[in-house]
């Protein structure tokens, strides 16, 4: 973790100090996080908002700090500035308690206030979100959760603050996938499938082998994980559940077997395979393990991203001498109807697309000389944005409501997972405390 | 360098497919399913040696360190799979004795550097060691001899982030069997 005054080269203005200030509390709490998450760079005109701690009606301290965990959200997504803790005027718990004015004068236009109750052996979560300024509520709900349920409530009242303040649906109640690779002994490396809550808390290894491990995608129900796996001495892709931890090897085709991806309908996995001499794009039926062959091209095709709609795969090609992006149109059965046509014309290095949710953008791998860094191209305009500063970045995966893009890089000889929002305003860092974490892929909403 | 591997996957197949069927996410911390028996062989008590007693098969050739063949590692230039005149050469020896000698498979393992994005690396890693499949092909080498291997740029030699790492990976190493 970042010492304050390495930080503070990078924030260099009053607001962005407020933020850091804040971090440097709730990070105490957050210690035993596998991945530490911090912000190296705030929306400028993130919002100011006040979040109280939360009233606690019951014996001892509560599970979580369920205010501290909303807070931390709404500060990690960029948007927001949350007042630090030592400069509330007031802790009220009650609507009735609280003293607008005295909100307005340290500019928390929006204030959260809550109560935890023991019940039994659940929780009853209150809160309520007031615009201090009109005096007014804009949210206020309650809900009932054991104790291992309390931290993703905090995540859902953190997604329904976001979205009452920005219009946009919040991600906090959501997960990440990444790789791990440590070395054991000389020679000799531990590599692990992990699945995370999106803030980096509540770590679980789901597949830990000697060889190389790669490429996680979800399903769109998040109830799955296809990945490559070198375990038998060459790629080949598997799907796992992730709760039973069953699997099954659905792609080990002669040659090359990569860069699943699963159709958001989840019946079809696009991947990759060299199976008949040359990589292509290959579509499986997931019921009957049927599959199709999408390109017909000597050069390298892969990668393949499906659109929001599953009639298009964009994926990655070197047909026209350098790596770049195309696009081919399918049919209702996943056939394709045209040629692929190529997307991105600047940069002598484009890979690795994937669609945002709502289709209008495509995050990619780009190199515009020696440096790969990650870009989104606006498919309307067909304006390519280059929004992060490193040189060794891969693997941009979209958050599932579109605000943030997470992505591997390297910094100082280690490999860390990296966050940016698809503005380039926000940028977040998440570090393993040793060993290099990589390959990330953000879940899907998970709507049951 | 890397030739231990190949022993290693396959006796690490087993343990991994008992391991796989359970439920990993139960696995304690330091259990790996996937294991990994590469230094087993010599950590056993007893020790076999070889003899040469006029079998067909020389082992002397590939294992002189003058000859040509000891050589085995051909380089590339970043997102190409052309081979340059000194790896021609090189991959004309390994023909040559390949041609000689039927009975000899070599695997051939495609790498990238670490620069761009892990799945064209493995596409392009094996582009690589196709190109030089192909070539020893028409040197006359039958196909039955030779494995494609890609690890894209999963497997680094060099770890270092700059030019000196990078030229060092982009490579095709040829594995000769029980070597």
């Amino acid at each position: 973790m970042k010492s304050s005054s390495s930080l503070a080269l990078v924030l260099n203005n009053v607001a962005k100090m407020r933020l850091w200030l804040l971090l440097g509390v709730l990070l105490t709490s957050t210690a035993y996080a596998r991945l530490n998450i911090e912000i190296t760079q705030g929306e400028e005109s993130a919002l100011p908002i006040a979040v109280v701690p939360f009233a606690w009606n019951g014996s001892g301290t509560p599970p979580q700090d369920v205010s501290a965990i909303v807070s931390a959200d709404l500060a990690r997504s960029g948007q927001f500035v949350p007042l630090p803790l030592d400069q509330l005027p007031q802790q009220p718990t009650q609507a009735q308690e609280i003293n607008f004015g005295a909100w307005q004068k340290v500019n928390a236009d929006n204030l959260v206030i809550g109560r935890v109750a023991a019940q039994g052996d659940n929780y009853q979560v209150q809160f309520q979100l007031f615009d201090t300024v009109r005096g007014v509520q804009l949210a206020g709900y309650s809900m009932t959760a054991t104790a291992p349920q309390l931290r993703r409530i905090a995540h859902q009242i953190a997604d329904i603050i976001y979205q009452r303040l920005t219009g946009q649906r919040g991600a906090f109640d959501t997960h990440i996938a990444y790789v791990t690779v440590q070395d054991v002994a000389p020679g000799k490396r531990r590599y692990r499938l992990n699945v995370a809550d999106s803030d980096g808390y509540n770590e679980q290894v789901i597949l830990t082998s000697s060889k190389p491990l790669m490429s996680p995608a979800w399903s769109p129900d998040g109830k799955q994980l296809a990945y490559v796996s070198f375990e038998e001495g060459h790629s080949a892709i598997y799907i796992q559940d992730i709760a039973s931890g069953k699997r099954k090897k659905v792609a080990d085709f002669h040659g090359i077997n990569g860069a699943p991806a699963f159709s958001h309908d989840g019946t079809r996995l696009a991947f990759t395979s060299s199976r008949d001499g040359n990589s292509e794009i290959y579509v499986m039926t997931l019921a009957t393990g049927q599959i199709y062959r999408i390109t017909h091209n000597y050069a390298i095709d892969t990668e393949p991203t499906w659109s929001p709609d599953d009639h298009a795969l964009a994926f990655t090609s070197d047909r026209g001498g350098s790596p770049q992006i195309y696009e081919v149109h399918l049919d209702d059965a996943g056939h394709p109807v045209d040629t692929p046509q190529r997307l991105t014309f600047d940069g002598n290095y484009n890979a690795r697309p994937r669609f945002s949710p709502d289709g209008k953008l495509l995050a990619m791998v780009h190199a515009d000389g020696s440096a790969f860094r990650i870009a989104v191209l606006d498919l309307a305009s067909g304006e390519l944005r280059v929004l992060t500063d490193t040189h060794l970045d891969e693997s941009p995966s979209f958050a599932p409501n579109g605000s943030m893009l997470l992505y591997a890089t390297d910094i100082n000889d280690r490999g860390v997972l990296a966050a940016v929002s698809v503005d380039g305003r926000v940028h977040q860092r998440l570090a393993l405390k040793n060993g290099d974490v990589r390959e990330p892929a953000w879940s899907p909403f998970f709507d049951q | 360098m890397n030739i231990r591997r190949r022993t290693s996957w396959i006796i690490g197949l087993g343990s991994l497919l008992l391991a796989a069927c359970g439920t990993v996410p139960q696995q304690p911390a330091g259990q790996v399913p996937v294991e990994d028996h590469s230094t087993s062989a010599v950590q056993q008590g007893a020790q076999t040696s070889g003899a040469n007693v006029g079998g067909a098969f020389s082992g002397s050739e590939l294992d002189n360190p003058s000859s040509p063949l000891s050589k085995r590692v051909i380089y590339f230039a970043f997102d190409s799979s052309q081979i340059s005149a000194d790896g021609r050469q090189l991959v004309a020896a390994h023909a040559k004795y390949l041609s000689q000698h039927p009975d000899v498979s070599v695997v051939l393992e495609g790498n990238t550097d670490e620069r761009g994005s892990r799945e064209y690396n493995l596409a392009l890693g094996e582009r690589r060691a196709k190109a030089v499949e192909q070539l020893l092909e028409l040197q006359g080498v039958s196909p039955k001899q030779l494995q494609v291997i890609s690890f894209g740029a999963e497997q680094p030699v060099a770890l270092g982030h700059d030019e000196a790492a990078w030229s060092l990976n982009r490579r095709v190493e040829l594995l000769y069997s029980g070597n």
